[in-house]
């Protein structure tokens, strides 16, 4: 057990930006949510997963909606009160902690909020070691874990109680409701008890987020960065450095598709990526050849400062490394990619794992 | 024979010109900023006067582009008192106003805010309803306690009208000499970000009325009494004293605007990158169809996040003084500068301190100072300093270009004589004698624009209709700001389809802008 302060906040939300692989919103506003809580209510207790007890449940806090719309209307910050209370009652059982739906974009940072305002410790793991666009991309629903029952609420005091037959019916049905909530709400999802969190979740995630955003905060200090200390902390693999020389997107069905292109530079001139993505960045060809895919993580940082970039703030001239990330090992199962894999996407490649297609590219 | 005067003050320098109606250069100064701007602006125009000989009487425009309003908000001094209402309630409750602020900047402005009800859905449809006996409470709590107030409404971006009736009502209850600022003329959508715009705005009231106040005066001293007066905005247009007064954030920035839209004049390209060139540092920016790119990306103000227009300008730290060392991988520049103290340091001004201005002198690019001093200095050393400088401001101008196509870069500022002329990428490097003065000639030669922004249904009129309905009433802004009609042209238009919005409907912006008559 340890407790999670303002720097730490800081640190998080960095990291969340690169876990938010291309896409997963700007944590700017859940970070002020999280800090303003903490200011108020006091630093947040942040358990490891084998500290939470086999019998306590757990509920994941998360928000739900357009980023576009985040920006500008956001919560009042005491809707979780409400439906935490509401839950209990509907499980009969009191909730022990909250914890990340995701690591990637604002979702990190609601549960930090929650945790101060309610007096609640947050477990150190989230249920996609990422972001991912909907909610039923979930680790928790390789093991046939429900989302439900959901509480959702607006700002304005409305609250939804859902149980519904699947995951894909509780993201469609959450969606809609979403949309006349005036395009965002706040829900307390999947909840858990210690003993299945325990096997089913990504563990350490939001350490693992501390730390890059501790490196990343460090190295933008000094002269002289490398790359290599980004990776050695993330576990990632470089793929290329260099300058962006053409976006395009377009806005279909709620979300952004498109296409980076990025021309290498210094050693890594000659060569040539494309990236494509759906919000995050789905898959990644270096000179043709595809390098990485989703549920690996695709991630764009800064040439000088290693500041993660999202895929909104990309145009030409911008300089960059492209870095892979190794997803969590339940990812690469056979369910877990059927849920989150290029075909899901649409894209008709196989998965392949970053290292086998970055240690094929080694060899050429 | 009639005059224009531009004055532009900026970190280091304060320059002023004079031109005739045909926008010729008839005399030009460059002086130290003071202290006191005040007194710099007066001692500039005395002495650009005092040049020309020309008859005072004569003079019908003059510009001012200048810094106090920035300097007001990094030194937190000569702030009004702001009282911030925030039409949101319930929403938005969990980030309240001045969260993130540094503590001492807001004790400055007093801090006083309320979050109360108001506000608008994404589809426009009302979050919730204002409700006047609260506001009125409200601002009788804060009689004789602030001196401006701020109004900001959830997605007033999209629908105004909210703002508006509490505006009246400020004005009811506090007076008609209480100025407001309303976030839907200031910012753009981002709640958080809008709303530090609009507080920054309040807050500079009192500072833009001393700066007119000021300025009048020294015209006044100085024997001009027929001239209209203007001060510069950061999109490269003018603004009326009264009009100023309003929006004084709008003259953040005007500076780098001024050197582009000089640089653009003097060069006569209406699209290309300018390459400003300081002591201690370049700005680059972008020239298109004569006005410069605005930024698409949250800046920050004195350590605050905002998100009205900016000029897309970056800074890279590599001027005329910059400091040259040589370390075991070979030689390094910057971004540390001897600044103005260049004709002591430099080693052509018989200093000790190796800078870009001594390699442009030893390489006979440049003739300042005395060659002799830097013949010590390995001549192929030299080349490949210099090679690095163009290096450096080769990546820097690829940044700011829209595609890889190579481009047109005017070359302005002191410090522009450490530039090579050859630099990857550009197919062109422009030189112009004044180019010291830019910023001047740019604060005198802009003109006046006319904006307007509504939201249109598509099912309900055409969407022509709706252009020419919005352009009619961007050009009787223009009119109305001081533009002749016939030089007035549409500079930008913006469409943009509200999705979740019923009916098609589209929100249109247009601004245009006309020479002023």
């Amino acid at each position: 057990m340890r407790f999670i302060n303002e720097q730490a906040i800081q640190d998080i939300a960095t990291g969340a930006s690169l876990l938010g692989a291309g896409g997963g919103g700007d944590p700017y506003i859940g970070k002020l949510m999280a800090l303003s809580a903490v200011e108020k209510y006091g630093p947040v207790q942040l358990l490891d997963v084998t500290e939470v007890p086999d019998d306590a449940l757990t509920i994941a806090s998360s928000m739900m909606g357009a980023p576009s719309v985040f920006v500008e209307k956001f919560p009042r910050g005491d809707e979780y009160e409400q439906l935490f209370a509401k839950l209990r009652c509907f499980l009969g059982q009191d909730i022990f902690a909250t914890y990340p739906i995701e690591a990637g974009g604002i979702n990190s940072m609601i549960p930090i909020a929650v945790a101060a305002r309610l007096g609640l410790p947050m477990v150190d793991c989230d249920s996609m070691g990422r972001a991912f666009p909907e909610l039923q991309m979930s680790t928790f629903s390789i093991y046939g874990i429900e989302a439900t029952p959901l509480a959702i609420t607006d700002e304005k005091g409305n609250v939804g109680i859902l149980d519904t037959i699947s995951n894909s019916w509780t993201e469609k049905i959450a969606r809609a409701m979403t949309v006349q909530m005036g395009a965002t709400s706040s829900m307390c999802i999947f909840p858990i008890k210690g003993r299945d969190l325990k096997k089913t979740c990504v563990k350490k995630i939001v350490t693992y987020s501390e730390n890059i955003g501790k490196t990343i905060r460090e190295l933008s200090k000094k002269k002289g960065v490398t790359i290599q200390t980004l990776l050695d902390v993330t576990g990632g693999h470089h793929i290329l450095s260099g300058k962006v020389t053409d976006v395009s997107r377009i806005t279909k069905g709620g979300f952004n598709y498109g296409k980076t292109i990025i021309e290498g530079i210094d050693d890594d001139k000659n060569k040539q990526a494309e990236i494509l993505f759906q919000n995050e960045n789905i898959a990644l060809k270096r000179n043709g050849e595809v390098v990485a895919t989703a549920p690996d993580l695709i991630c764009l940082v800064d040439f000088e400062t290693l500041t993660p970039m999202t895929n909104e703030g990309l145009k030409y001239g911008k300089r960059v490394h492209i870095i892979g990330l190794p997803c969590d090992p339940q990812w690469r199962t056979q369910k877990g990619i059927e849920l989150v894999g290029p075909r899901y996407f649409g894209y008709d490649l196989d998965y392949v794992p970053i290292e086998k297609l970055c240690k094929k590219g080694a060899h050429e | 024979m009639n005059y224009r005067i531009g004055i532009d003050v900026g970190g280091t320098n304060t320059d002023a010109v004079i031109l005739d109606d045909q926008f010729h250069l008839l005399a030009k100064q460059k002086s130290h900023t003071s202290q006191d701007i005040e007194a710099g602006i007066r001692n500039s125009l005395h002495q650009v006067l005092e040049e020309s000989q020309i008859d005072r009487d004569q003079i019908t425009h003059v510009m001012l582009g200048t810094t106090q309003c920035t300097n007001a908000i990094v030194e937190r001094k000569r702030l009004s008192t702001v009282g911030v209402i925030r039409l949101a309630y319930p929403a938005t409750m969990s980030v309240v106003p001045y969260t993130a602020w540094p503590e001492d900047l807001k004790e400055v402005l007093s801090g006083q805010y309320k979050v109360i009800h108001g506000g608008y859905e994404f589809n426009g449809e009302v979050l919730s309803e204002i409700n006047e006996s609260e506001i009125r409470d409200l601002l009788h709590s804060w009689k004789g306690k602030i001196d401006t107030v701020a109004v900001i409404g959830v997605f007033s971006s999209l629908k105004d009208d909210q703002e508006k009736q509490v505006e009246t009502i400020v004005h009811q209850e506090l007076g008609e000499q209480i100025p407001v600022s309303l976030s839907c003329e200031i910012g753009s959508l981002g709640l958080i970000e809008r709303e530090n715009a609009t507080i920054l705005n309040s807050a500079l009231f009192g500072v833009i009325k001393t700066t007119a106040q000021g300025f009048e005066h020294a015209l006044i001293a100085e024997g001009i009494h027929h001239a209209q007066i203007y001060l510069c905005q950061n999109d490269g247009t003018l603004m009326s004293l009264s009009f100023a007064r309003k929006f004084p954030i709008f003259t953040i920035a005007c500076g780098p605007t001024n050197s582009i839209r000089g640089a653009s004049y003097l060069s006569k390209l209406q699209n290309a990158v300018v390459l400003d060139v300081g002591g201690t540092t370049s700005d680059i920016g972008v020239i298109n169809k004569g006005f410069p790119r605005q930024s698409s990306t949250a800046v920050e103000i004195g350590g605050i996040r905002t998100n009205f227009r900016m000029p897309d300008i970056i800074s890279i730290g590599l001027g005329g003084g910059s400091i040259i060392r040589k370390t075991d991988k070979g030689y390094t520049i910057g971004p540390d500068s001897v600044g103005y103290q260049i004709t002591e340091k430099a080693k052509v001004f018989g200093g000790n301190t190796l800078t870009t201005t001594d390699i442009a002198v030893r390489l006979g690019k440049a003739e300042v100072g005395n060659q002799q001093f830097i013949a010590d200095l390995p001549i192929e050393d030299a080349e490949q300093i210099y090679k690095q400088v163009g290096s450096t401001v080769a990546a820097a101008i690829d940044r700011m270009k829209n595609s890889a196509e190579e481009i047109q870069v005017i070359l302005v500022g002191g410090g522009s004589i450490v530039v090579p002329s050859k630099i990857d990428g550009v197919s062109k490097i422009i030189r112009d004698e004044n180019g010291d003065v830019a910023n001047a000639i740019g604060a005198c030669i802009s003109q006046v624009s006319g904006q307007y922004e509504k939201i249109y249904i598509y099912d309900e009129i055409q969407r022509e209709d709706a252009m020419q309905d919005a352009k009619y009433h961007a050009v009787n802004q223009a009119i109305k700001a001081g533009a002749q009609k016939e030089s007035i042209q549409t500079v930008d238009v913006e469409e943009v389809p509200l999705a979740y919005y019923p009916g098609n409907a589209n929100r249109i912006r247009i601004k245009v802008v006309g020479d002023l008559s």
